[in-house]
């Protein structure tokens, strides 16, 4: 269990002073390309070099770069899962800056619930480094620091809405006044919007709105980081872009650094920055800007394509691909 | 790391669950109170058999019931996520567990009072030991049904297979406690089998209460069985809750 996690060595001495060069900031929704990022030609199968992190981070230097492992909010290298004798991660490395939206994008089943679960400590069998917020992953120092919301919305069905927060606010902070817990409450329920919904069952509610409850559950004790594992499948387009704005409000005004994930290509332009995966390996580690322009591509879609195309070409993946 | 606020959140969301679902607890509670009157009515025509029956049956309800219903809000906790989400919180498993095992005790006290009081009061159960004894022991087996609930569904896929852990589980105890056949009378194996089956010392203990007065050393060796084992138990399920999962 614990003793397969990372050692947090190389993480020990980050300094809180991290998000100089990576102040939060608007939606990257300005298609702003650099050609300076044209440079970084071909794709990199972060893990298999032990430069990967090093140089896929040189890529994205310009306004939400990467930065240096020391002052990531999440670092990993070589980060593999074996499970049930297949390999769901295949030497993963990749840095998640603080205080920005990081993009975990993939079809369905590329092993981005796998990764956010070894994140927050819950998935066994863990290989490689993975620090968070300076500490292994798993840590429980990082119980209280990280928010996780898993695919799946996983609150009580028979409890009302506010009797759910109640709890998890309990479980958080059990030293928190009745008074403290109740404007932690309120503050998450107005920012999932369910203020009106607060005293109905859980699942009374819709798939959306149970959905945001275990949204607002993770929102509660203020997490240094939001780890979100699909939040908007099956949302309206409107709930969506809320969803979204709210996600960028709480990185810009709370200083939260959030790792969303999503099968959907177009929720790529709204992060900062983007993790893209395919079949248990990253695809690319770069802002959206900076991947369009360095594929040549008009969305972030086309990029994800024109990044399999070109590791199909590989002879080591060719092979890989053909063997299975 | 165990820390009382937590425990007894954890408790009262349990009982707020329960609230939620009127139609449980009125068959927690109601359904030993029936089929108690109905072996009283049974057994109508042949006297002394319900005052050898009834206190087994005050010591098999409590285990049986919440042995069903912590065994499948055990399994619900795991297949909803809210487990998964719990142990990623800076929750003690500790918490989790004395938690359910507070709330359900709470019920089992209600239910073993509710049940005792009908045996004796109205159906004339011929009672020579303390009514509080019998409702400590009636709390203890519910304490006992929870552990092995709590750590049987960590072997259930589905609500099916933990519905089926009940015969699988229970039934075999209750064979084999001395209701049916008194336990120095069954064949050597079975007579052993029955030796470390916990049940089997619940139901020595209710028909004890029953028989004698006083608080004899028997008695203490029950408690301690009893009660030993609900605690090894418990450790067991804490061992099947993990953090890290496949």
């Amino acid at each position: 269990m614990m003793n397969k996690s990372p050692a947090p060595e190389d993480a020990a001495d980050a300094t809180p002073d991290a998000a100089a060069d990576t102040a939060p900031d608007a939606p990257a929704d300005t298609p702003t390309r650099g050609p300076a990022d044209s440079t970084s030609d071909t794709t990199r199968h972060a893990g298999s070099t032990s430069g990967t992190t090093r140089r896929t981070a040189e890529s994205g230097t310009t306004r939400h770069g990467a930065g240096s492992p020391d002052h990531a909010a999440v670092h990993a290298d070589g980060l593999t899962v074996v499970r049930g004798g297949g390999t769901v991660l295949d030497g993963i490395g990749f840095t998640v800056p603080p205080g920005v939206i990081t993009g975990l994008l993939g079809p369905s089943g590329c092993g981005k619930s796998t990764l956010i679960r070894a994140l927050v400590g819950a998935q066994a069998g863990v290989t490689g480094t993975l620090v968070v917020l300076g500490h292994p992953a798993g840590h429980p120092a990082l119980r209280p620091r990280v928010g996780y919301v898993t695919q799946a919305p996983s609150v009580y069905a028979d409890l009302t809405v506010r009797q759910n927060l109640d709890y998890f606010a309990t479980v958080l902070n059990p030293r928190a006044t009745a008074a403290e817990r109740r404007t932690g409450i309120e503050r998450a329920l107005a920012d999932v919007d369910l203020t009106a919904y607060a005293d109905r069952l859980a699942g009374r509610l819709s798939g959306g709105q149970r959905s945001r409850v275990s949204l607002a559950v993770a929102l509660l004790g203020t997490p240094d980081l939001l780890v979100l594992d699909e939040p908007t499948v099956g949302l309206d387009p409107v709930l969506r872009r809320d969803l979204w704005d709210l996600f960028h409000r709480l990185a810009s005004e709370r200083g939260t650094t959030l790792l969303v994930s999503s099968h959907v290509m177009d929720e790529a332009e709204r992060c900062h920055r983007l993790l893209l995966m395919r079949d248990g390996r990253l695809l690319a580690d770069d802002t959206p800007d900076a991947l369009r322009a360095r594929t040549g591509a008009d969305t972030v879609e086309d990029a994800f394509l024109r990044l399999v195309d070109r590791s199909g070409t590989d002879a080591d993946r060719s092979t890989r691909e053909y063997t299975r | 790391m165990i820390s009382p606020t937590r425990t007894l959140a954890t408790a009262r969301r349990v009982l707020l669950q329960l609230r939620h679902d009127p139609r449980t607890i009125a068959l927690m509670l109601v359904v030993p109170l029936a089929l108690l009157t109905l072996l009283y009515w049974a057994f109508h025509a042949t006297p002394g058999v319900f005052d050898h029956v009834g206190p087994a049956l005050l010591a098999v309800f409590p285990m049986t019931v919440m042995f069903l219903v912590t065994s499948i809000a055990t399994l619900r906790e795991r297949t909803s996520g809210t487990l998964e989400r719990l142990l990623a919180m800076p929750l003690a498993k500790a918490d989790l567990l004395l938690g359910y095992a507070l709330a359900f005790g709470l019920l089992a006290v209600v239910q073993a009072a509710a049940a005792t009081a009908l045996a004796v009061g109205l159906l004339g159960l011929h009672l020579t030991g303390s009514a509080w004894l019998l409702l400590l022991f009636a709390v203890l087996d519910a304490l006992l049904g929870t552990a092995l609930g709590l750590f049987v569904s960590a072997f259930a896929a589905s609500e099916f297979q933990a519905v089926q852990f009940m015969p699988a589980f229970v039934f075999p105890q209750l064979l084999l406690c001395g209701l049916f056949v008194p336990r120095d009378r069954m064949q050597a194996v079975l007579s052993y089998v029955s030796d470390v089956l916990p049940m089997s010392y619940a139901v020595d203990a209710m028909t004890r209460v029953s028989d004698t007065a006083g608080f004899s050393g028997d008695l203490a060796r029950d408690l301690a069985v009893v009660a030993g084992c609900a605690l090894a138990v418990l450790a067991l399920g804490a061992a099947t809750l993990r953090r890290r999962t496949r």
